[in-house]
């Protein structure tokens, strides 16, 4: 009879599951909806303002992910296969832009990167440049915001590579380099990829740290997510520029998983 | 494979030195808030004089609706916060058993979030335009002009690359406005509309202030945020926002012939569920005490 007395927990978690599934179903289907009765939002995707903020979002978020692999792949091997002073502390730090609402990380940027910020203000004064506005600033902001989830995925996978495949690599004549590209790489890069997906997608999500460190300016500052807090706020888009430009980000997103998958499942089959 | 299964593992940081973090971070957050603690105290709440704030007029207001209970939800433009989160204490104190709940922000988004259903009782705009966007949906009643604000200049203490009106046309001036659907966004790029070949000032002015534009800022606390650390040269803002942040900000009046006067109008909206309570919030605003409040921050009188 225990099979009876399992059926009401069992209708439970079932329920549970279908109530959860619907919450996260119904905005999308909500977008999707408005979208596909409203022409507007349409006509609204042809614009150069959906334009401008989508070649800006796809080549700021590439860059700063391309950043974030060339320094992030070095730090995560480091943290993940030796041991130095400080190590933790390094590694408590790189998790903060994680825990952290990327609007603490813009008001951060400014302190130290504004125009009378702790390093800002220096640069200012000898080399009249500043951060504030420019498409630096956003990279920096998505540097700093995104990063943190491929230095996690990257140490994580180097984490679960076993020390004895390397050290029988060493034995067998094969030089660190060589090891890392041959033994570790090939084991790793699943969790590679999906540190890039996330940082990228982070990267493209963000929303806080570049309103309050680069601004808002079209073609120059203003990304996906800031178009479509403008449109969202005007009348001159209004929501259905702000529903058009989500479901642009919508597409984006979904390639990204599907891309994904397609990816690490021919992996799979061919190793 | 999915996103989090490829992850493998992902360890947490040494605990340790978390808590080593997060005890410098809380010890330094704890001396400064016990620092500041003093001052938080804003204009009209000093406690004890509570009662004697309160005016004739909504005395008497309150003893005829003794009976006046329950919450309301009051949408106000962002360059309304202080004054209004004064008044809404002085209402509550006039009328105990009511409830003000303020949701300040630029005049465009809480246009665009009542005209999606939020549940709001009270639109207060700063601008007419958006609160012709909510009366045109048919959501609000008639509305009332209850306060002026007067845009003005604002550059940051010690910058002197803007020290006039016209300094704004200079090269390399980093200019910061809220976007053009913002009530002061919108202001601002009408003053240099206005100014634009008139007596002295170049036909191309406008064109010429608007090429320094470095962000379109989506209300006006944001603008003044920005002049406040600094990072840019100057912003448009409304005379309450300079003066409540006076200590930062040089303040540069626009000259009156280009000069615009922002309207504040207020309405009541045909979703609110506490009519009765929201009418009297509106009374309250447009009353000598509510008037006075937003006097004392610097706005204008209804005329």
């Amino acid at each position: 009879m225990a099979f009876g007395a399992d059926r009401p927990a069992f209708g439970a978690v079932a329920l549970a599951t279908f109530a959860f599934a619907l919450f996260f179903l119904l905005p999308f289907a909500g977008l999707v909806y408005r979208a596909a009765q409203n022409g507007d939002v349409w006509r609204l995707l042809s614009g150069n303002v959906v334009r401008d903020a989508l070649v800006l979002s796809l080549w700021t978020s590439t860059l700063s992910t391309l950043l974030a692999i060339t320094f992030g792949t070095a730090a995560a091997y480091l943290l993940a296969r030796s041991s130095f002073p400080g190590k933790s502390l390094v590694d408590a730090i790189i998790d903060l832009p994680i825990v952290l609402p990327p609007t603490v990380a813009g008001v951060a940027l400014l302190t130290a990167f504004g125009r009378r910020g702790l390093i800002g203000q220096p640069i200012d004064d000898w080399f009249g440049f500043t951060f504030g506005f420019s498409t630096l600033a956003v990279i920096m902001a998505q540097l700093l915001v995104a990063s943190p989830f491929y230095v996690r995925a990257a140490k994580g996978g180097f984490e679960s590579i076993d020390p004895q495949m390397t050290r029988v690599a060493y034995t067998l004549g094969a030089s660190r380099t060589r090891t890392f590209f041959q033994v570790v790489l090939p084991q790793t890069w699943p969790a590679l990829l999906a540190g890039i997906v996330l940082c990228w997608s982070r990267a493209m999500g963000e929303l806080g740290a570049t309103l309050i460190f680069a601004g808002n300016l079209q073609g120059r500052t203003q990304t996906m997510p800031l178009a479509i807090i403008q449109a969202f706020e005007g009348t001159s888009l209004g929501l259905d520029g702000a529903i058009a430009l989500s479901l642009v980000l919508l597409a984006v997103a979904l390639a990204v998983l599907v891309l994904f998958r397609v990816f690490t499942r021919h992996a799979i089959t061919m190793g | 494979m999915n996103l989090w299964t490829s992850l493998r593992r992902v360890p947490m940081a040494h605990s340790a030195c978390i808590g080593v973090l997060a005890l410098a971070v809380l010890g330094a957050v704890a001396v400064a808030a016990c620092g500041g603690g003093s001052n938080s105290n804003g204009p009209g709440e000093t406690p004890g004089d509570g009662s004697a704030a309160v005016s004739p007029s909504s005395a008497a207001a309150s003893s005829t609706k003794a009976a006046l209970s329950g919450s309301v939800t009051v949408f106000a433009a962002a360059s309304l916060t202080d004054a209004f989160n004064a008044i809404g204490k002085e209402f509550e104190q006039a009328n105990p058993g009511t409830k003000i709940t303020f949701s300040f922000a630029g005049s465009s988004t809480l246009a665009t979030q009542i005209t999606e259903g939020a549940p709001a009782d009270v639109f207060a705009s700063a601008d007419t335009r958006q609160m012709k966007v909510v009366t045109d949906e048919g959501n609000a009643a008639a509305p009332v002009i209850f306060a002026t604000n007067v845009p003005v200049v604002v550059a940051p203490k010690g910058d002197t690359r803007v020290q006039s009106f016209a300094d704004l046309a200079r090269p390399g001036v980093k200019l910061v406005l809220a976007a053009p659907t913002v009530p002061i966004g919108n202001y601002a790029r009408t003053i240099f509309a206005n100014a634009s070949g008139a007596n002295g000032i170049s036909a191309t002015f406008s064109a010429d202030v608007l090429k320094n534009l470095q962000s379109n800022e989506t209300n006006v606390k944001a603008v003044i945020a920005k002049i406040q650390v600094g990072e840019a040269d100057a912003g448009v803002v409304y005379t309450t926002d300079a003066a409540a942040a006076k200590g930062e900000v040089t303040t540069i009046a626009i000259p009156k012939e280009y000069n615009v006067v922002a309207e504040y109008p207020m309405a009541l909206l045909k979703t609110s569920s506490h009519l009765a309570v929201a009418e009297a919030f509106v009374q309250y605003v447009t009353s000598g005490a509510g008037q006075a409040i937003l006097k004392g921050y610097g706005f204008g009188g209804a005329g």
